[in-house]
């Protein structure tokens, strides 16, 4: 978590790893699709640095999922009381 | 209000599981996985085929807003009666694949009873996928209201 208290440029954040610059590149770029991290345009310098709000929505993708299964079993506890009532 | 389902989804694990307590008897539970009937009730889908049996298999077909139909199965690997269900899961046209469902039972009281779901996926990829499905399908909605309105504007 490099770019958690400060924007980086990407040579800056290539230098702490033991991987060719066009990896940490590609790596980058992955996460500024996510939108995990954000580019700053600074001159001919790009700087990255840390988006906690995204972070946030993915400690909580699995909530839809949850919603879901919630909505089914809870529909299914109705239908079954309705129908233990009818017997 | 309390939260009734559970997901424990474990990070770079290809399985997860789905806990809910429901207020009916074991019995009941059971009964809403094994008649047709129930199942088209809660599951909001039509069943086209269910045979709650070794070797036995399921077809399930659902309609979407648009009128599109999607179709789900799988095979029933184990059935015990008012306890345990073992079946595969397979979504139809769709590059997920198959997963395998492990459903239990569980008596509490005389009055209420526990279901865990056990699913197991084929990779980790997989499983975070299909868990980001929703998510993704509400970001695309709020993309096209985002459209909506903006086309309105214009």
């Amino acid at each position: 978590m490099l770019v958690a208290s400060q924007s980086l440029t990407a040579g800056a954040i290539a230098a702490n790893f033991d991987t060719a610059r066009p990896t940490v590149s590609k790596h980058l770029q992955i996460l500024t699709e996510c939108e995990l991290l954000e580019q700053e345009y600074n001159g001919r310098e790009v700087y990255y640095h840390f988006n906690p709000k995204k972070m946030k929505e993915i400690a909580e993708f699995i909530e839809p999922f949850r919603k879901m299964w919630d909505d089914r079993f809870n529909k299914l506890e109705t239908v079954m009381k309705k129908y233990k009532s009818k017997k | 209000m309390e939260r009734k389902t559970n997901i424990h989804a474990e990070d770079g694990k290809q399985e997860l599981m789905i806990t809910r307590e429901f207020d009916l008897p074991q019995e009941l539970l059971f009964k809403a996985y094994e008649d047709p009937e129930i199942v088209e009730q809660w599951m909001g889908t039509r069943v086209l085929k269910l045979e709650n049996k070794k070797h036995g298999a399921y077809q399930f077909e659902t309609t979407d807003p648009k009128g599109n139909k999607h179709g789900f199965n799988g095979t029933i690997h184990e059935v015990v009666l008012n306890q345990k269900i073992t079946r595969t899961f397979e979504m139809e046209n769709s590059s997920f694949g198959v997963q395998l469902e492990f459903l239990e039972f569980e008596k509490l009281t005389d009055d209420t009873s526990k279901l865990n779901m056990h699913v197991i996926y084929r990779s980790v990829e997989v499983r975070d996928q299909l868990l980001k499905l929703p998510f993704t399908q509400g970001i695309n909605m709020a993309h096209n209201r985002i459209q909506d309105i903006l086309n309105k504007l214009k």
